[in-house]
């Protein structure tokens, strides 16, 4: 059953006088349950694509469904509230608000539900016992390492249980064993619970966690074919 | 966790800052309210006065006496019902200038019939009639200095050069609001006698008359001017209540640029709190990005930025309007008795939140809107 569906997306940033081209007529489609792997090089409009998928951005054309609901149409509050339902996102860089323990930066999403305090609570607590930080919970992000950062920002993307999660380059700042135990946790959260993840990635051995892999260059899909080449020419 | 947990924990991100700006608008709010406290209180002064009572000083200034002998012909004026007399003495207790307080010499047998606001028990007022060195004393003024009932309290002289002791025979207090309470009265015939001792004449330092009719009091007033118009100590008449007025006269300048120094103490406080609000948020704006990824609405975040100012001049409130309740309605603090009566009134506190709402309103506003409109891919950008 297909999740997301990306009609003929095309991305154009205005930069003083010159128009740069990022996606160009992208098509693509995920079914609901899959773990897709967005490779390609600097500048092929991997991370752009991620934010228009999470409502972030617009396409300067074409339009992207999911569930059914073409959030291109959708008003900015609309779109906003959209996203707390429906998205988790996870960030290279963790982005965790610096003065709020883990607890509170995985209860905060949840601010904008109609969940009581206590539930609330309840809910992030049991977000960071799934991603074994439940010893961390007061602990403010300087006082945690990267691996438990990331893990934290996993829990804040998981809490309000999303439709989608959408991962950029998530273990792109961490060293092998921390990157390691995220790319665990995220297969575990599409194996166990099913969750649709969408991951950003540079590292070939991180894809390989995903079901699928997707490779974009220079603002579209390469086909089966092109992708051989490359795996061939990554291979050699 | 609440949306006020997000509040307290941003304006704990700098403390310091957070601190100096709370404390800077706490001291400016607390010199409006003083100083719009102190004008209040001055432009009241004159409705505590009496329209019937006519004040009779010198032409030249109060602090030139008139002969005692005027007594007996203003007495005999047609519409003056009854006349008493009064000299200022400006002794200071302990130390000249920290303790400043009025201290006058009053004619007791007729001073009392005519200012009815002064109230004492009459024990105290006949142990004072029967005490040539007893004082009576504001019940204020008992409180500033810790006085007792029976005390003898020294005053070191100015006009009157040495050390006079007086005993203190009755607390005084005030029969009508806004009357003051913060001097003291002895016998004029103490003053008497120390001006004879050097070889003075007696005077009186002004007179103060009743009158039946408080209509009469331009007529009567101009005609003691124009009987005395001619003598060695002319005279100026005037009801009492503008005898007070001109005090606040002379502040009448004063108050204008008072308010004006007040409004730009407010005005440069606004300033200070609008870019406080602007750095705050100019440092955040990253982290307003990831609220907007977790769905906050640009209306969400532009109530957060909001609140963070309110708190700021909310608790900048509490210091300057609550210093100034504490200092002048609880301690009654009256600036070493210069102003008596000095109480913030619940017009003044009204002024004062409503400059500390907009305050916050403005300080806000651009950062907030900024924040509202601040586009998360480019914002995310930055923070990587």
């Amino acid at each position: 059953m297909s999740l997301v569906n990306v009609r003929g997306v095309s991305k154009v940033f205005h930069r003083d006088a010159m128009e740069i081209s990022v996606l160009d007529g992208l098509n693509l489609t995920i079914d609901k349950g899959e773990f897709v792997a967005l490779m390609g090089p600097s500048g092929s409009g991997k991370s752009t694509l991620l934010n228009l998928l999470a409502g972030l951005d617009r396409p300067t054309s074409g339009g992207i469904d999911i569930e059914g609901n073409d959030i291109t149409k959708l008003k900015p509050t609309a779109l906003a509230s959209w996203r707390a339902r429906h998205v988790g996102f996870i960030f290279q860089l963790y982005n965790l608000i610096p003065v709020l323990t883990a607890l509170q930066n995985v209860e905060l999403p949840l601010l904008l539900t109609p969940l009581k305090k206590k539930e609330r609570r309840e809910h992030a607590e049991t977000a960071l016992r799934l991603v074994g930080l439940s010893e961390r919970m007061h602990h403010f992000p300087r006082q945690l390492s990267g691996g438990q950062e990331q893990r934290v920002g996993i829990a804040r993307a998981i809490v309000t249980d999303p439709t989608l999660i959408l991962a950029d380059e998530p273990t792109g700042d961490l060293d092998a064993r921390s990157a390691e135990e995220i790319l665990q946790l995220l297969s575990r959260l599409n194996t166990e619970f099913h969750k649709t993840i969408i991951m950003v990635t540079h590292d070939p051995h991180a894809a390989e966690r995903a079901g699928r892999t997707v490779h974009l260059e220079k603002g579209t899909l390469l086909n089966t074919e092109e992708m051989n080449a490359v795996n061939a020419g990554a291979g050699r | 966790m609440t949306r006020g947990t997000l509040i307290r924990a941003n304006l704990k991100r700098r403390l310091r800052r957070t601190v100096l700006t709370v404390l800077g608008l706490g001291v400016a709010l607390f010199l409006f309210v003083t100083l719009k406290t102190f004008l209040h209180t001055l432009t009241t002064l004159g409705d505590v006065g009496s329209e019937t009572r006519l004040i009779i000083s010198n032409k030249l200034g109060i602090v030139f006496d008139l002969p005692l002998a005027y007594r007996a012909r203003l007495s005999t004026m047609q519409g003056v019902d009854k006349v008493s007399y009064a000299t200022w003495f400006g002794a200071t207790y302990q130390e000249p200038g920290s303790g400043f307080f009025a201290n006058f010499a009053i004619d007791p047998d007729t001073y009392f019939a005519l200012y009815p606001e002064i109230v004492l028990t009459p024990e105290e007022k006949q142990a004072f009639m029967a005490d040539r060195t007893g004082a009576i004393v504001g019940v204020r003024l008992m409180e500033r200095f810790g006085w007792k009932l029976g005390q003898t309290v020294p005053l070191r002289g100015t006009i009157y050069p040495g050390e006079h002791r007086f005993t203190i025979r009755g607390v005084y207090h005030a029969g009508k609001k806004g009357f003051d309470q913060t001097s003291m009265m002895f016998h004029h015939r103490y003053v008497e006698e120390l001006v004879r001792a050097s070889g003075g004449g007696s005077t009186a330092g002004w007179y103060i008359l009743n009158l039946t009719d408080p209509q009469t009091a331009p007529g009567i007033a101009s005609a003691i001017d124009g009987l005395y118009e001619n003598s060695s100590s002319p005279t100026r008449s005037q009801t009492e209540k503008a005898f007070n007025l001109n005090f606040v006269g002379l502040y009448g300048n004063i108050g204008f640029f008072l308010n004006a120094i007040g409004m730009a103490v407010v005005f440069a406080i606004l300033l200070v709190a609008a870019n406080t609000m602007a750095m705050s948020a100019r440092e955040r704006f990253g982290e307003i990005a990831i609220l907007k990824t977790l769905g906050f609405t640009d209306a969400a975040v532009l109530r957060l930025v909001v609140a963070e100012a309110v708190v700021i001049c909310g608790l900048g409130l509490v210091v300057g309007l609550g210093g100034a309740l504490i200092a002048f309605n609880v301690v009654q603090f009256d600036m070493g008795g210069f102003i008596p009566g000095l109480s913030v009134t619940p017009g003044i506190a009204l002024v004062a939140i409503a400059i500390a709402l907009v305050i916050a309103t403005i300080s806000s506003l651009v950062p907030a809107w900024q924040s509202a409109r601040l586009q998360v891919v480019e914002a995310l950008r930055f923070v990587a």
